[in-house]
């Protein structure tokens, strides 16, 4: 029966509203999510998970921003050769941001598509908002 | 056979089935085939033309696309060519006429530090003009209702407070919404009504790039400016080296044609070394104090304001602000102009990747970018383009071939 149930959801997920967690822009322009548990979660997961979620992806965006040794010698050198290293290189932005990817992609399959979320990585909407997608819960009737 | 053709829904998929089938006239199925041939054009060419395969082709701003995506310019661009003649012009001029005398009577090394300089440039000019500045894509229709209910339900009778306010480094920050782009802007984003687009960390719409600088181009636009002060300062020293060497000797084989050259590279450079230097000057202490042009000239932190107006963005000392701006880490690009325009839209259901659990659209890096894809939004939001350039530019535009920048 559940293998039925997972079925139908594989064919037919229906989306029942979204819900989206802007940025926080008290510690300046730097990329930074709320982490504030939305009201629409509630009787979906756990508030404590969400925000570990938020707080690791704001830690990881902290990490490709991040001013230092590293990311100076980077830049010397990208500027020493007129940034045609780029056409050869990842930079450090674009290598942390897979490993976003990869995180966001995990933490659905673990937690969020088990509870019928959707959670889209924010460079697919420009870094504006993390866009949680609520489909609905056919097994607990029609859910919200 | 006919009926798994009419199966198929989407508009785009259908067509380039009936394109492989009329060009490669293989099919069993004849009755379709010659419905295809009949209907479609033999040539698959015209598809392309009406189809949008890439999200550049949708993109809501005036912006100019070449190469494919690859190369972002505004949408006048008139003001960069003649940038570009100038500095050919008066680099080809130097390398021409001078150089060879130059090399042979002081050192070959003149040409070659001249070269170096030339090429890192264009190098520059080429990076500011044609990359994308930090353009923020637009809200997509689900966040942009979002946005409206928020807005909305704080309100009463009265139109809704369409600004938010937030604390940064103890300075109080005003985000306005803006009204094309449908998103509360981040901090220091300003929209630019040239180029219709809301750009990170606005500085200024600069005409002479043919391009906005904002976020992403800013240190190029920076290296640009700087090396083309070395560059004029260097063609200048050298060009009036030249004349002086020349005036010292005498020679009954005097080429009548090489002082109009040299006389035209030194009005050139006499004009340009005050705007350009001057300029490279005003964005060092820019970088320095990490403030925008926009701010700048807005005093948005000057202390006219306030006792306790402070720049909350600045790191505290000169040489971490200029190590920020200048060797910081690239962001990407926001837009993603190459990505292929899916086929759902973001409110319709993902495709199964067949990974079990739940579905979801795999998370590829710079291949899923939905923007908001509505253009003709009436009302603009605040913020300005630059005045800074154009105004300058229009106030001392009677001065013929002159590199005023500012």
């Amino acid at each position: 029966m559940a293998e039925t149930h997972s079925l139908q959801d594989l064919q037919q997920p229906a989306v029942s509203s979204k819900v989206f967690v802007q940025r926080d822009y008290s510690s300046g322009t730097i990329c930074k999510f709320q982490t504030k548990f939305p009201s629409e979660l509630e009787s979906r997961m756990d508030k404590q998970q969400f925000e570990e979620t938020m707080q690791s992806l704001n830690n990881l965006y902290a990490e490709a921003e991040k001013l230092g040794g590293k990311s100076y010698l980077e830049g010397c050198l990208a500027c020493l050769t007129a940034y045609t290293i780029f056409l050869c290189m990842e930079t450090h932005y674009e290598k942390v941001l897979k490993k976003i990817a990869k995180y966001i992609k995990d933490q659905n399959e673990k937690i969020y598509a088990p509870r019928g979320l959707l959670l889209t990585d924010p460079i697919e909407r420009g870094l504006r908002v993390v866009e949680i997608t609520i489909f609905e819960d056919r097994s607990i009737g029609s859910g919200r | 056979m006919s009926q798994i053709q009419h199966a198929v829904p989407d508009a785009p998929i259908r067509y380039t089935q009936i394109c492989t089938r009329s060009s490669s006239c293989s099919s069993p199925q004849t009755s379709s085939s010659a419905a295809a041939a009949g209907t479609e054009p033999p040539s698959c060419t015209g598809h392309r033309g009406r189809t949008p395969r890439r999200k550049w082709q949708v993109f809501p701003g005036r912006n100019r696309f070449y190469c494919d995506g690859r190369v972002m310019m505004a949408r006048q661009t008139g003001v960069f060519y003649l940038t570009l003649v100038l500095i050919l012009l008066t680099s080809g001029l130097f390398f021409a006429f001078d150089c060879p005398y130059l090399a042979s009577n002081l050192s070959p090394a003149i040409p070659a530090v001249g070269a170096v300089l030339f090429v890192f440039v264009m190098g520059m000019l080429f990076r500011a003009s044609f990359s994308d500045p930090g353009v923020l894509p637009r809200a997509t229709p689900d966040e942009a209702a979002d946005l409206e209910r928020q807005i909305d339900s704080t309100g009463c009778s009265k139109p809704p407070p369409r600004t938010r306010e937030v604390l940064i480094n103890g300075q109080t920050v005003k985000l306005k919404y803006c009204f094309t782009c449908k998103i509360f802007r981040p901090p220091r984003a300003s929209h630019c009504s040239l180029c219709d687009n809301c750009v990170e960390r606005f500085d200024h719409h600069c005409p002479w790039v043919g391009n906005c600088v904002g976020r992403r181009n800013y240190r190029f636009f920076y290296l640009f400016i700087l090396s083309l002060s070395f560059l004029t300062i260097f063609i200048f020293a050298f060009v009036i080296t030249h004349v002086q060497l020349i005036s010292l000797e005498i020679s009954s084989m005097f080429d009548s044609f090489t002082p109009r050259c040299t006389i035209l590279e030194v009005v050139v450079c006499f004009f340009s070394v005050w705007s350009i230097v001057g300029l490279s000057g005003f964005h060092t202490y820019l970088i320095s104090s990490n403030q925008t042009t926009n701010e700048d000239i807005k005093g948005t932190w000057s202390k006219k304001e306030g006792k306790d107006n402070y720049n909350p963005y600045s790191y505290g000392n000169v040489l971490t602000n200029c190590c920020a701006a200048l060797c910081g880490p690239l962001p990407p690009s926001l837009i993603d102009r190459r990505g292929l325009i899916q086929a759902d839209t973001p409110q319709t259901a993902h495709q199964s990747n067949g990974t079990g659990g739940g579905s979801y659209a795999p998370t590829q890096l710079h291949s899923h970018m939905v923007g908001g894809y509505h253009p003709g939004w009436l009302q603009h939001g605040g913020g300005t383009s630059c005045q800074f350039c154009c105004f300058h530019a229009a106030k001392i535009s009677f001065v013929p071939l002159t590199f005023y920048i500012y």
